[in-house]
């Protein structure tokens, strides 16, 4: 699948802002942040705006975004209408926590509620997104057990990551929540189990569909080739579903990701957190831009690796 | 909207023939033709005449070399939307553009509601769905809707564009719900297939497999005679003993 830099975006940075917000709203609940809530408040809008990033940038998608709206209407049938309203709903409590953090000096109980809410519905959210491409046949790399669990460890992984900048910078490295640090070396270390996972498991999936059963004669036909395309530039289907460029350097991107995205953000934050002061803090800054990176260089791979059934029809032999 | 009926009172579709197509792309220009200006237009090209040439098309024509154990074979394979009683591509719309016709199974793109997004296509494992780079929206058979239904055409043209055209009347069009129906029996009398049926999409449209290039040959009959001689008797008896050997 062409990996579209709007939809890479948007997958990663609203996933990673939905993290962030799962654990501001799970860890302030549980009185584990230790940070005047007034700053958790201003970490939870920056949360916000991280998500809007993405939700911007998936309009970018569209041929006309300025119909968008009207992707709310079919939350009944559609993945995709389903992400767009809960990513609306999940902006409701999440505005009322930041703002109730930032408003009173001693937040009401129900500020801690707010923050469960919060963190309900964005686990929700993150579940939608992953799932418009787990629910699509066509494209097996997608179409099994992995892809929603990827989607939410990545996002956890990447949430976690922040909410420890955040309180590393505010509190100048001397003193990373615990809870923070714990937190995101498990959902690091437990994101890149899954993400090894899938992978392994779509090495080792065999192909339900050939050539041969999309010309309608799986038994008939040993065997089958593309003699002559339809068409002698690429066409929408090929430039869209029939990318292929990454596949060769898959290895190598694969090795790239588990580095960038889990290994070194696993060192930085250690070594940052027990480090403290001003170093460890940029450390663990480090971390977070490192885990985000390689969060992006994992959503590029999701897609560019994915094969598409239609690909059968121009020349590829099993999908 | 992009809820699927449960169920369509009529199944129109395409019945092709692969053992008379010759692969001459007429079908396809043709439904280029008439939909560049119909309900579907219009069908963009994107630098036509330059060396990348590219544009939208909603039948294309794939050639393929099999192998049937028997010597192999030519197959000339025309590709275009098989209007699917559980067609993955309408419930993946966010937007309620996409749907399937309650009265006659046709699905269609109502292209004021059509965002561009994409997914549909993605969630057609038959590619029958293009984007269109002109228009920013989804492309797709419509079964000429607007000449089936056009009365302002005699009623012997009131079929799609790729069925009237082609030279080899290697297309029909008509109601795969109805068993009784001529190309309902064409699929019996032949084997028609549906494509890759593991999509559990239940594509409408069927393919009749070409037959096969090496049919066994026939053994020459032997001449049996025909003639009962049982009730002769005496010189003709003793004639038709001998003569028999």
């Amino acid at each position: 699948m062409h990996p579209a830099v709007s939809i890479v975006l948007f997958t990663s940075l609203s996933g990673a802002g939905y993290g962030a917000l799962i654990w501001l709203g799970l860890l302030h609940g549980f009185g584990l942040l230790r940070l005047p809530p007034v700053l958790v408040g201003v970490f939870a809008v920056i949360a916000m705006v991280l998500v809007a990033m993405g939700l911007v940038s998936s309009t970018f998608h569209l041929r006309h975004p300025e119909r968008a709206w009207r992707a709310l209407s079919q939350w009944r049938s559609s993945w995709l209408s389903r992400e767009g309203v809960m990513a609306l709903i999940t902006y409701i409590p999440a505005v009322l926590f930041a703002g109730a953090l930032i408003s009173f000096d001693e937040p009401p109980v129900y500020v801690q509620i707010l923050g469960y809410v919060t963190a309900a519905c964005a686990v929700v959210t993150i579940i939608c997104t992953a799932m418009i491409y787990r629910s699509l046949w066509t494209i097996p790399q997608w179409h099994n057990a992995w892809t929603a669990p990827c989607f939410l460890a990545i996002g956890l992984a990447g949430g976690a990551l922040i909410v420890c900048a955040f309180v590393a910078v505010s509190t100048g490295g001397s003193d990373v929540a615990p809870a923070a640090g714990i937190v995101a070396l498990v959902a690091l270390v437990g994101a890149a189990l899954l993400k090894m996972g899938a992978w392994r498991a779509s090495a080792s999936a065999t192909p339900q569909s050939t050539i041969a059963s999309a010309i309608g004669m799986p038994q008939r036909a040993k065997s089958a080739r593309l003699l002559e395309s339809p068409n002698s530039a690429q066409n929408y289907l090929q430039k869209e579903m029939a990318f292929k460029i990454a596949r060769k350097h898959a290895l190598k991107l694969r090795r790239l990701v588990l580095l960038l995205g889990f290994v070194a953000p696993v060192l930085l934050l250690t070594i940052g957190i027990l480090l403290g002061s001003w170093f460890g803090t940029f450390l663990i800054l480090l971390s977070a831009g490192s885990g985000l990176a390689g969060t992006l260089v994992e959503r590029w791979l999701f897609f560019a690796e994915a094969t598409h059934k239609v690909s059968l029809y121009y020349g590829t032999e099993a999908v | 909207m992009t809820m699927l009926p449960a169920s369509t009172e009529k199944k129109l579709g395409l019945v092709i023939d692969l053992d008379i197509c010759v692969g001459c792309h007429a079908c396809a220009v043709a439904c280029k033709s008439w939909n560049s200006t119909g309900t579907a237009a219009p069908l963009s090209d994107i630098t036509p005449y330059g060396a990348e040439a590219t544009g939208t098309w909603l039948n294309r024509i794939h050639s393929f070399e099999v192998d049937d154990g028997e010597g192999g074979f030519t197959l000339h394979f025309p590709r275009s939307c098989l209007h699917c009683d559980d067609a993955p591509c309408v419930p993946v719309c966010p937007t309620g553009a996409s749907y399937k016709r309650e009265k006659d199974g046709i699905v269609l793109v109502d292209e004021d509601l059509c965002i561009g997004c994409g997914l549909c296509a993605w969630s057609c494992p038959y590619g029958a769905r293009e984007l269109d780079d002109g228009t920013g929206t989804m492309k797709k058979c419509t079964l000429c809707v607007d000449r089936i239904e056009n009365d302002d055409l005699e009623e012997i043209d009131r079929v799609p564009a790729c069925v009237k055209t082609c030279p080899t009347s290697a297309r029909h069009f008509g109601d795969l719900g109805d068993p009784n129906s001529e190309v309902s029996l064409l699929v019996a009398a032949r084997d028609g297939v549906a494509l890759m049926p593991e999509s559990g999409a239940k594509p409408v449209n069927r393919y009749l497999p070409p037959r096969s290039r090496h049919p066994e040959r026939p053994s020459a009959p032997a001449r049996a005679r025909t003639e009962d001689t049982s009730g002769a008797t005496g010189f003709l008896a003793w004639l038709d003993q001998a003569l028999s050997d």
